[in-house]
């Protein structure tokens, strides 16, 4: 392909002109459906475990029974004698104990002789059947040798250990808290609890590995990286980085348990190589929940200082969570502490306390999802506590630059989402809490902010147009159900003036351009960016072949008009066209202070008689940059407002203390929301742009929704009942001491 | 899963002859002995598929009662024109249960006979005395939200999950079997299940190879009927307390009583105390409180279901209150 060229911008300085705006194809920001919609609900989409090879083998993965220890020895004898059985494979160097967290190059912590927690990868048996291979996995002899594990939070909380700082500080302080505190007239001092959850992706890990006849290997997986994934995957068996390949197609959800590869992955890489045969390794839900990845735990110690008008002089956010002994990952709770509200004197701080439970990882948006349930239920009560109203509080302090890095905000509409929220949502008729009663159920409305800090991943694609007029977008930018396929072929449409329907969408693959992928709700803006910077050199590469200025150009439903001509755009492509487009964060990152905003409001009713929970309604008013797609958008509002309210009331993975057993580890006793606990949810964007965040003017929204969503139903609980529940979720047994007398 | 042989049945009687020996599992929806052989918490040898038998049908009875066919599916059962209008508690109590779909494919027979979901019985890495007798039991001290906290024992806290039969219990249901041996058998639904004692293994008073074929209702019971479910999410989820109620009340006294209760036990409860403590009472708060009291007299909670016990009392004084509000 003839005319390759590379066009590269690093956001050392804002972009305030965007052709998304001056194009004339009218499909940027409509809600159209899903490119892969139709492919996706007859079957036509191919996820990771549903590729087929004539000799593949069918590998189950066996799981530690104890906590802490070391495999002594593996009696494989009955199990090889089984009827179908392959082989039994482990490799006790090369395995991987836990997946990789998202983004890092190297592999995650190998070696599995060592047992750092229940669940624990430590062999593959492979066969002829899925069946077969889970039944002899099942009847697998491993001898351990156990030693003591720390399954107890409680009981460890004095082992905990500042862990190293990651793009989020661990301990952060400005002026002095305890001063502070001990001269505001009005003072909140409270702890909040939220326990680990797991992401509950519908799609369960899953890798399928290839091994070529050149010694590079194939890896079919169900990840939100491949790029960083297959240097991971790289490392982990010792190979260059060009000998992997990740195809990651189509991702049945991810919400931050794919970031990274998991232990199936090298698993099956193994066990395919040893075999000489393809090996698809699919993980029970019981390993999902057990050997992937958890948010983890949370203990949110909560200090709010403040005048007597509402005017916050200290914040202080200082978190304890949980990690396995040696990881370094932290749950960054208090990551939208740090600018969503003023105040001088500032502690965020973050201790991990070493235990033998499945690593503590990303899920969907770490940090806020919970870090704001804390700060938002303590400016509840700093509200009620003031007699202020909760909106007109944040308000008050909603400051005029970033609080800490005194940088300007790049956007931010905090504000206005609160006055739009509370315009809609009829804010006015909130009422004393615990007074408004319908029959058996307390009626009460709560209200939280939301932000989520936006980021910009180095990410590339590349865009070709055919002499037929069609074009291609390809990409190793992964779609994990959010419409990553959708809008950026309406990016593409919308700059080169090429309708949705012929533009050809190629995500996922590894050999194409590489790509941030999907996580961090960076996926639209970055990968966004990447598509837009390849149209704008295939525009300026049209203008030139029609011989006009790119400005006198205009491009739609397949034409190139300029200079009082009309040239179908096939036309101009000579053989094809083609570009690469790439992004890079760059010095706006230092000098603005970048992340999206909004406001959450929940009405909820709490039985008086058992304490049942039913969210009424919810209305979220979001202002996220440039909204590429009305529908796809909002979708993942609705999804990220849906976890809010499992967040609220019902998720939690409960580990047994003294085993460190995960007990519910299916989707009958990890409560996610069903339809049922999802009443209307309602979902507004405010016209918004961000000229710093990136040249398509975007920002995140993935995690959005779900940042704040949480404590909204929980002061909506408070409200309805006037009880406090600081211990997460909001369970009815914990509200049952505090409703009226029968 | 581990291999098994398969065998399609004709009839009931070719079904039972085909099924001696414990290691041979009647399947008809499979809604949760599927979930149990996948992890191997049931390893039968023998599936024999009951599916297909001739026992679909609910029929009306001399009586004014009812017989139900085992395999009716338990959305047929709930949409019943004559249940919904007669049987009330019973139809409220199967919508209540499970999902729309599992509904479909959940049987009346299969129904009375769902396992515990007693975390640790679903993990056979556990200690499980239901499982495997003799292990112990890792629940006793270990997490135990949905467990029981009536008639347990040493070795057992599990409860029943099904909905379903605590109604059945309120209406005083009669299930009728057929034995290897092609005797008919009829149990009163008092008489079917078990308490866990040194036996949590034994379930119920079924013998091996012995089928359900029907379960009978009386004639409708006089008064008002409800089902009221207790649950940690609003759909899909087992009860933490559930009570099926049927009350009557003339002139301001509870004339009858019949009360079931779900999540509480190893098997559906009913306790006479309770009915007792309500029969030629007035309707007041006083009497359903004594009722309640009655209730979870002997109630023990074991840390992280110690909540029932509140929760029972109030779930109980609530629909008492429903079922004879004027």
């Amino acid at each position: 392909m003839p005319n390759g060229d590379t066009n590269s911008l690093t956001m050392d300085a804002p972009r305030p002109d965007s052709l998304l705006d001056s194009g004339v194809q009218g499909v940027i920001s409509r809600p159209i459906d899903r490119v892969d919609g139709p492919k996706k609900v007859s079957g036509a989409a191919t996820y990771a475990a549903e590729y087929y090879f004539d000799d593949l083998a069918y590998g189950f993965l066996v799981g530690a029974t104890i906590g802490a220890g070391k495999v002594v020895s593996i009696d494989d004898a009955a199990v090889r004698a089984m009827s179908g059985v392959i082989d039994v494979v482990t490799d006790f160097d090369t395995f991987i104990r836990v997946p990789a967290q998202g983004g890092e190059t190297e592999a995650p912590t190998q070696g599995v002789k060592e047992i750092a927690f229940v669940g624990q990868i430590v062999a593959i048996v492979l066969a002829d059947s899925y069946e077969v291979a889970r039944d002899a996995a099942m009847q697998l002899q491993v001898e351990y040798e156990r030693s003591d594990g720390a399954f107890d939070f409680d009981k460890n909380r004095d082992e905990a250990v500042e862990p190293p700082s990651d793009a989020t500080e661990a301990h952060s302080t400005q002026g002095d808290i305890d001063a502070a505190m001990a001269e505001a007239t009005v003072t909140i001092d409270v702890t909040y609890s939220t326990p680990s959850q797991n992401s509950a992706a519908m799609e369960p890990h899953a890798s399928t590995a290839v091994w070529e006849e050149d010694g590079s290997l194939t890896l079919y997986g169900a990840y939100q990286m491949p790029t960083s994934d297959a240097q991971q995957l790289a490392d982990a068996l010792g190979l260059d980085e060009d000998k992997v390949r990740i195809v990651a197609r189509y991702i049945g959800g991810g919400f931050g348990s794919k970031l990274g590869i998991a232990p199936e992955s090298v698993a099956a890489a193994v066990a395919a190589r040893k075999l000489g045969r393809p090996v698809k390794a699919v993980m029970a839900r019981q390993q999902v929940f057990e050997a992937t990845v958890r948010r983890s735990n949370t203990e949110q110690h909560m200090r709010l200082a403040a005048t007597r008008d509402g005017k916050l002089s200290a914040i202080g956010h200082d978190n304890l969570c949980s990690n396995q002994p040696g990881e370094d990952y932290f749950e960054p709770v208090g990551i939208g502490t740090h600018m969503l509200y003023g105040a001088e004197n500032r502690s965020i701080t973050h201790d991990n306390v070493p235990l033998n439970l499945v690593l503590s990882g990303s899920m969907r948006a770490p940090g806020e999802a919970v870090g704001m349930i804390g700060l938002e239920c303590a400016m509840d009560e700093l509200a009620e506590a003031l007699q202020m109203d909760p909106i007109a509080l944040r308000k008050i302090n909603d400051p005029a630059q970033d609080p800490e890095k005194e940088i300007p905000f790049s956007s931010r509409k905090l504000s206005q989402c609160l006055d739009e929220g509370a315009k809609r949502f009829g804010w006015d008729r909130r009422q004393k809490a615990g007074s408004r009663r319908e029959g058996e159920w307390l009626v009460g409305i709560g209200m939280a902010s939301a932000i989520r800090g936006n980021m910009l991943m180095e990410s590339s694609a590349k865009v070709e147009i055919h002499p037929d007029g069609t074009a291609t977008v390809s990409s190793a930018m992964t779609d994990i159900g959010t419409g990553s396929y959708t809008i950026l072929a309406q990016i593409a449409s919308e700059v080169l003036g090429i309708p949705v329907d012929r533009i050809t969408m190629a995500l996922g693959d590894t050999k194409d351009p590489p790509a941030a992928g999907s996580g961090g709700s960076w996926g639209a803006a970055s990968s966004g960016s990447a598509v837009y910077l390849a149209c704008e050199t295939l525009r300026g590469k049209l203008a030139a072949a029609l011989g006009v200025e790119a400005d006198g150009l205009t491009l739609k439903d397949g034409t190139a008009i300029g200079d009082n001509r009309s040239v179908p755009i096939g036309d101009l492509v000579g053989e094809g066209l083609e570009a690469v487009g790439q992004i890079k964060p760059g010095e706006q990152e230092e000098s603005t202070s970048q992340a999206s905003y909004g406001a959450h409001f929940a009405e909820v009713a709490v039985n008086a008689v058992t304490g049942e929970v039913r969210v009424r309604w919810m209305l979220g008013v979001f202002a996220a940059g440039r909204i590429l797609n009305a529908k796809t958008a909002r979708s993942q509002c609705l999804g990220g407002m849906t976890f809010g309210i499992g967040a609220a009331l019902t998720e939690e993975l409960i580990h047994d203390r003294r085993t460190g057993k995960l007990v519910n580890r299916d989707l009958a006793e990890y409560h996610v929301p069903v339809n049922a606990d999802v009443p209307q949810l309602d979902v507004h964007f405010l016209e918004e742009r961000d000229v710093h965040a990136n040249p398509i003017h975007a920002k995140g929204i993935g995690e959005l929704g779900i940042s704040g969503a949480a404590p909204a139903v929980a002061n909506a609980i408070y409200n309805a009942c006037g009880v406090r529940v600081r211990e997460f979720p909001i369970t009815l047994d914990k509200l049952l001491g505090g409703l009226p007398p029968m | 899963m581990k291999t098994f042989a398969y065998a399609k049945a004709d009839t009931p009687e070719t079904a039972v002859r085909d099924s001696a020996g414990t290691a041979t599992r009647f399947i008809a929806g499979g809604t949760n002995l599927l979930d149990l052989m996948k992890l191997q918490v049931e390893t039968p040898d023998r599936l024999v598929d009951i599916s297909r038998l001739d026992l679909a049908n609910i029929e009306e009875r001399d009586d004014g009662g009812l017989t139900i066919g085992a395999l009716v599916p338990n959305s047929d059962l709930a949409a019943d024109p004559r249940v919904i209008a007669k049987y009330e508690v019973l139809s409220r109590a199967l919508l209540a249960g499970a999902s729309g779909q599992l509904r479909n494919k959940a049987t009346t027979g299969g129904n009375l006979l769902q396992r515990t979901r007693c975390y640790y019985f679903y993990d056979t890495a556990a200690r499980c005395n239901k499982r495997e007798p003799g292990s112990g039991c890792d629940a006793i001290g270990g997490f135990n939200r949905i467990l029981a906290v009536l008639g347990t024992s040493d070795q057992c806290i599990a409860t029943h999950p099904s909905d379903m039969a605590v109604a059945m219990r309120a209406l005083d249901a009669t299930i009728v079997t057929l034995r290897p041996d092609g005797d008919r058998r009829r149990i009163s639904i008092h008489d079917f299940y078990r308490l866990p004692g040194d036996t949590p293994q034994i379930e119920n008073v079924l013998e091996p190879g012995e089928l359900i074929t029907h379960v009978d209702l009386p004639a409708p019971p006089v008064g008002r009927q409800t089902y009221r479910k207790v649950r940690d999410r609003a759909s899909y989820a087992f009860a933490l307390v559930s009570v099926a109620g049927v009350v009557s009340v003339e002139d301001g006294r509870i004339s009858a009583a019949s009360l079931a209760f779900g999540g509480l036990a190893h098997l559906p409860w009913r306790d006479d105390a309770v009915e007792a403590a309500l029969i030629g009472q007035p309707a007041t708060m006083a009497t359903f409180e004594a009722a309640a009291d009655a209730l979870v007299a002997d109630a023990k909670g074991f840390g992280s279901n110690d909540f029932k016990i509140p929760l029972a009392r109030r779930t109980l004084i609530a629909t008492l209150r429903e079922l004879t509000e004027a």
